[in-house]
């Protein structure tokens, strides 16, 4: 339903994409994930036609982005990160203006509206302006306004960002829902890994606007074998603790990032102990230490090169 | 026929915006009786200045203050568009399947709304207070039109500006810049054979003064339509060139989402 190859896309200095390819099949929910600025939106925003990329070609629902951007936005959902709400408009003029410019028209419309307006839960609210909305109605009728025309394909850009955790399970229900319910391909970019974790049925890594890993969530955790072993240290220090661990056979891939410390075993309980010992023996002290079974976080680590949280913060802060 | 619709689409989203904000609504058609009252009376004895033609001051700048009220207000059309591009609304409604010169169309529609009830209140006002139009409906009716193309050009324009510097202060600095100078670079409020001769000169190639001097032709008595039409075209090509020039906007805007 979406094939991109080769997507690259140049902000200035800034290599938004570089060299970015996936696809999606129909019916499945796909998951974008990545830290703030791996170039995710940048591919919403190709994909949906608003931005052209500079190299690399994509097609969605059968239609290349590029020379026939008229018949992908008849065939495309999208709601963007920031909200395509108009605060000064009801819920049901807003869907309606959407369906409108989509060449609906008349009692159909009405129908149409009233009933998505319904199935989001803003039936009773349909005739407020918007602006009164919680933030979590507001993403509501966004994907509201986004079906309004039936489309074939939902780009979903960071759907649950800034709302509270409650208001995101049931945003969660409603994706899957209309995924299961109504076979509409979806494609989700989110830096949760929680969310990518949950809804997605396929997965892409991306960083530093590429893929890095791809596949179901289960599928990439099965890439990493083992426990992830995560020791926080008092002070960074790092060209010591890499040497201190050199001698234990049972920790491998070993990463330092700050006060953090990454390893993974065969078995995580067996080889905390030797850690321990040897970061004494060294005279590095420890502030606490943690095993787990492999995540999604573990698998970026390993595919990133880099934690994801450290990514995510690094570019925020840029 | 898809893209007329959606301009009128558009255009009812914007004057169903503007419609509940009653604090505009008073501004917007309080603004033009101030104008007229304030002008009116600040200047009532200009028409003893030797070689100023006609008795009455309220009849010689009712015209100009028409024209003015409709730049003045058409300038901030753009404000709505970086109120939209703010908001993502307007990246919203490009990967809709709506075309992009309906979305200016949308916007300068809505505001020729505006300038149209604005017109028609100042000539209802300048009537009670004893202004005449010799030139009769068909006049006045080309006077509000030559006001609603010169609108229709710096709404254009105003949105172009708001697609290309997409901020608030740039637009509100570029309107400001350019209405009062403009305005005095006129024969809104003074006779051209009253301006100094550089002024005079300069009011030939200002297009406020085109809707100004066209529309004071049309409403006066004994009209010289030919007159008239040559501003109505002048007017209408600046507008013609705006609009394309907004619609060409969007084009450098994308390229930098």
């Amino acid at each position: 339903m979406i094939e991109a190859k080769d997507l690259r896309k140049q902000y200035g200095e800034t290599r938004a994409l570089d060299g970015l390819s996936f696809d999606v099949p129909k019916g499945t929910i796909f998951g974008l994930l990545g830290p703030n600025g791996a170039g995710k939106s940048t591919a919403v925003k190709v994909l949906t036609t608003l931005a052209r990329a500079d190299g690399g070609e994509a097609r969605v629902a059968g239609h290349d982005v590029m020379r026939e951007p008229a018949k992908v936005r008849r065939a495309i959902g999208v709601v963007g990160q920031s909200s395509g709400v108009d605060a000064q408009l009801t819920g049901r003029e807003n869907v309606m203006l959407h369906g409108r410019l989509h060449g609906l028209r008349g009692r159909e419309l009405g129908r149409r509206a009233d009933a998505l307006l319904e199935q989001f839960g803003l039936g009773d609210v349909a005739r407020k302006v918007a602006r009164t909305y919680s933030g979590g109605m507001q993403r509501r009728l966004d994907i509201a306004m986004g079906l309004v025309h039936r489309p074939a394909v939902l780009f979903l850009d960071e759907p649950t960002t800034g709302l509270d955790p409650e208001v995101r399970a049931e945003m969660w229900t409603e994706i899957r829902r209309l995924n299961e319910e109504e076979g509409l391909t979806i494609l989700l970019t989110t830096h949760y890994l929680e969310e990518a974790d949950r809804l997605a049925s396929q997965l892409a890594i991306v960083d530093r606007g590429r893929v890095v890993a791809s596949g179901s969530p289960d599928e990439l955790k099965r890439t990493l074998e083992g426990d992830a072993i995560q020791v926080e240290l008092e002070e960074p220090n790092n060209g010591a603790v890499t040497e201190a661990l050199r001698g234990i056979t049972a920790l491998s891939e070993v990463t330092v990032e700050g006060r953090v410390l990454h390893g993974r075993s065969p078995d995580g309980a067996r080889a905390v102990p030797a850690v321990l010992g040897a970061l004494e023996a060294a005279g590095i002290a420890v502030a606490s230490v943690k095993v787990a079974r492999p995540s999604l976080d573990d698998v970026y680590l390993r595919y990133a090169g880099r934690s994801f949280e450290q990514a995510d913060r690094k570019e925020e802060s840029r | 026929m898809t893209a007329i619709a959606d301009a009128a689409t558009l255009a009812g989203r914007d004057l169903l915006r503007l419609w509940r904000q009653p604090v505009w609504i008073f501004v917007t058609l309080v603004q033009p009786v101030v104008w007229l009252l304030l002008f009116g009376a600040l200047f009532e004895r200009v028409v003893d200045i030797p070689g100023f033609e006609g008795g009455d001051y309220k009849q010689y700048i009712v015209p100009g203050v028409l024209v003015m009220t409709a730049f003045f207000s058409s300038g901030w059309n753009g404000m709505a568009t970086i109120e939209d591009l703010e908001r993502g609304i307007t990246d919203r409604l490009l990967v809709t399947p709506v075309r992009r010169w309906p979305l200016i169309a949308g916007r300068v529609g809505q505001n020729l709304v505006q300038v149209v009830i604005q017109s028609v209140i100042i000539v209802a006002l300048a009537l009670v207070t004893g202004v005449t139009f010799d030139g009769g409906v068909l006049g006045v009716a080309a006077l509000i039109l030559l006001a609603g193309l010169l609108g229709t050009a710096f709404a254009a324009l105003s949105n172009a500006l708001a697609l290309v510097t997409r901020t608030e202060e740039s637009l509100i600095g570029a309107v400001s810049f350019l209405q009062l100078p403009l305005t005095f670079l006129s024969t809104a409020f003074m006779q051209p054979a009253l301006m100094p001769d550089w002024m005079a000169k300069a009011a030939d190639f200002n297009p406020v003064d085109w809707a100004i001097s066209g529309g004071r032709e049309a409403v006066q008595a004994g009209t010289d339509w030919a007159t008239v039409a040559g501003y109505a075209g002048l007017l209408a090509a600046f507008a013609l060139a705006a609009f394309a020039l907004a619609t060409r906007a969007f084009r450098a805007y994308q390229a930098q989402v």
